[in-house]
């Protein structure tokens, strides 16, 4: 009864890849028809309807770019784009800086504590990512937690306003994505040959100096992959600037939910979902690159 | 290192404070009797009884659970074959490919997964509620459940399946009994992560979902989006309570070794 082992292999790598290929390639394809089709607000909001896969040949010869026409001519995306494209490169470098000292910490701890560590480093994680960002309004708004705080102490004489501000989005974006930062940095460093810190002070380098010849160049790639974690899913990020954001707290997630779900132009919102797409090929691209040349 | 100096101290509770300091301010307000997030009003059940009482948020609660579960074992099931094929079968047709749309859902933005396969099932004609959301979570999780087992699969012991298939138990034999056993605690680890992932989701449940399955975190992000509601500081806090109820529980199975480590 032996089965032809190509088949076994068959009913193994079938099911995983006919799942991802309908539900996660083949949308795309959708997209990108729509993003090309034009702007009409209709129901379903979007124009020409579905007409089956037959004429889909000759509805693509048929395509012309004015959805994308718009987008490039209105300022709105271009600066959606920028901008997040900005807060994410910030929100990326603020958690390498909380993120380093903690992970360098964690990885000099004594073993035995490091286990313990790790857990409690990932264990945020596993709650409600919502309800975590949702807990930082109850503590960055104008009476919130922070400002009762601070004005009991005398450090402020009237409430900072952080809720609703590109500080407060920043700050949201480094807690969400923080062990991202944390893990792969702590890798790194645990990993690391200590001989060579010691040889580096044994020849009289002081700290700051070992710290920035030796032990950061040795903890790049660990570095470059967190880096990579935090940048790549703050970019498209909704939620954060949604509810710590203020009006003028332009994110491209949150342009493309408003689109779709405010204004339902359906075209619209995939066209933004291409450029966002395309937006991001560029950076991971780059991280590629930067951890291979890390390795090597 | 030798031990641990003051400033790794320092920057070990300032780290964690910070990880651990909204989780905090969230349980103390759930037991806050006034409605007033400035005011302690003192130790009160209150929004415990008002959540028990709120209908919508019950529902959605089930609704996601249902989603939860259902969406992790498709996802551990999928995720499992793909780790699977990528870790054992070498090259073989379509593992680029397979690779590639494992990782793909890693770094792609939600908003993007969530609007493309709502044009998939709007293009399908597809009922929009509990099963589009089921699947765009399997999609979704499929990825993550992958990863996990792969960990598991390449950290194996392999001489043990070699010793199986020595004494001439056919390839299904050596898989029931010997590989599923050894990579069981990174199923079960695949399948939790899964569950929490479904049970948080928030932008592809709203991109997929249809009249009448509202999920529990889309009941809380539109009560949040009304103003701050004391109830759901309660259902948060049952919420993290839950989780880490399963984290210390699977981390005693693992410690009782009940299940194999590897």
């Amino acid at each position: 009864m032996a089965v032809p082992r190509r088949l076994l292999r068959l009913f193994v790598v079938g099911p995983p890849l006919l799942w991802l290929g309908l539900f996660f390639l083949l949308p795309f394809a959708i997209v990108l028809r729509i993003a090309l089709s034009d702007s009409a607000p209709a129901l379903p909001p979007y124009a020409p309807h579905w007409e089956g896969w037959s004429r889909l040949g000759a509805f693509l010869a048929a395509l012309d770019g004015e959805t994308f026409a718009v987008i490039l001519a209105d300022s709105l995306y271009l600066d959606a784009l920028l901008s997040s494209l900005r807060l994410a490169a910030l929100a990326t470098l603020l958690a390498l800086l909380v993120g380093f000292p903690l992970a360098y910490a964690m990885a000099s701890a004594p073993r035995r504590w490091q286990t313990a560590l790790v857990v409690l480093v990932i264990l945020p994680f596993w709650t409600s990512f919502l309800i975590r960002v949702y807990a930082w309004i109850a503590i960055l708004r104008p009476e919130g937690v922070l400002n009762l705080v601070l004005l009991r102490l005398g450090v402020i004489s009237e409430p900072l306003r952080i809720l609703n501000t590109e500080a407060a989005v920043l700050i949201g974006l480094v807690y969400s994505y923080l062990p991202f930062m944390v893990l792969p940095v702590y890798a790194a460093l645990e990993r690391l040959d200590r001989s060579l810190i010691e040889a580096a002070a044994d020849l009289g380098a002081p700290p700051l100096r070992r710290l920035l010849t030796v032990t950061i160049p040795l903890a790049k790639p660990g570095i470059l992959a967190g880096a990579f974690l935090v940048f790549v899913p703050a970019v498209g990020e909704f939620v954060v600037p949604d509810l710590l954001g203020g009006p003028d707290t332009l994110m491209i997630g949150k342009v493309l939910w408003t689109d779709f779900f405010s204004n339902r132009d359906w075209p619209l919102a995939s066209a933004v979902a291409v450029l966002l797409l395309l937006l991001l090929v560029g950076p991971i691209l780059f991280f590629q690159r930067l951890a291979k040349g890390a390795a090597a | 290192m030798n031990g641990l100096r003051a400033p790794h101290l320092v920057a070990l509770v300032a780290g964690l404070g910070f990880l651990y300091l909204p989780i905090l301010v969230l349980v103390l307000y759930s037991f806050n009797a006034s409605r007033l997030v400035t005011v302690w009003g003192g130790f009160s059940l209150h929004w415990y009884g008002a959540l028990l009482r709120n209908a919508a948020l019950i529902d959605a609660f089930w609704l996601s659970l249902r989603v939860a579960a259902l969406s992790a074992s498709l996802a551990t099931l999928l995720g499992t074959l793909a780790a699977i094929a990528l870790v054992r079968f070498g090259r073989f047709t379509g593992r680029g490919l397979l690779s590639g749309a494992v990782a793909a859902p890693l770094v792609m933005p939600e908003v993007i997964t969530g609007l493309s396969l709502l044009l998939l099932f709007v293009g399908a004609g597809l009922e929009r509620g509990f099963w589009t959301v089921t699947i765009a979570h399997v999609t979704l999780t499929t990825c993550f459940a992958t990863i996990v087992v792969q960990a598991r699969l390449v950290g194996m012991d392999r001489s043990l399946e070699e010793a199986a298939q020595d004494l001439g138990a056919p390839p299904w034999r050596v898989f029931a009994s010997v590989t599923l056993p050894l990579i069981l605690p990174g199923l079960a680890a695949a399948w939790l992560l899964a569950f929490t992932l479904s049970l948080d989701d928030l932008v592809i449940a709203s991109f997929t979902t249809g009249p009448g399955a509202t999920t529990l975190p889309m009941r809380i992000y539109s009560a949040i989006r009304l103003g701050v509601t004391p109830e759901i500081n309660a259902a948060s806090t049952i919420l993290i309570a839950l989780v880490a109820l399963v984290l210390v529980a699977a981390s005693l199975i693992a410690k009782r070794n009940l299940l194999p480590r590897g």
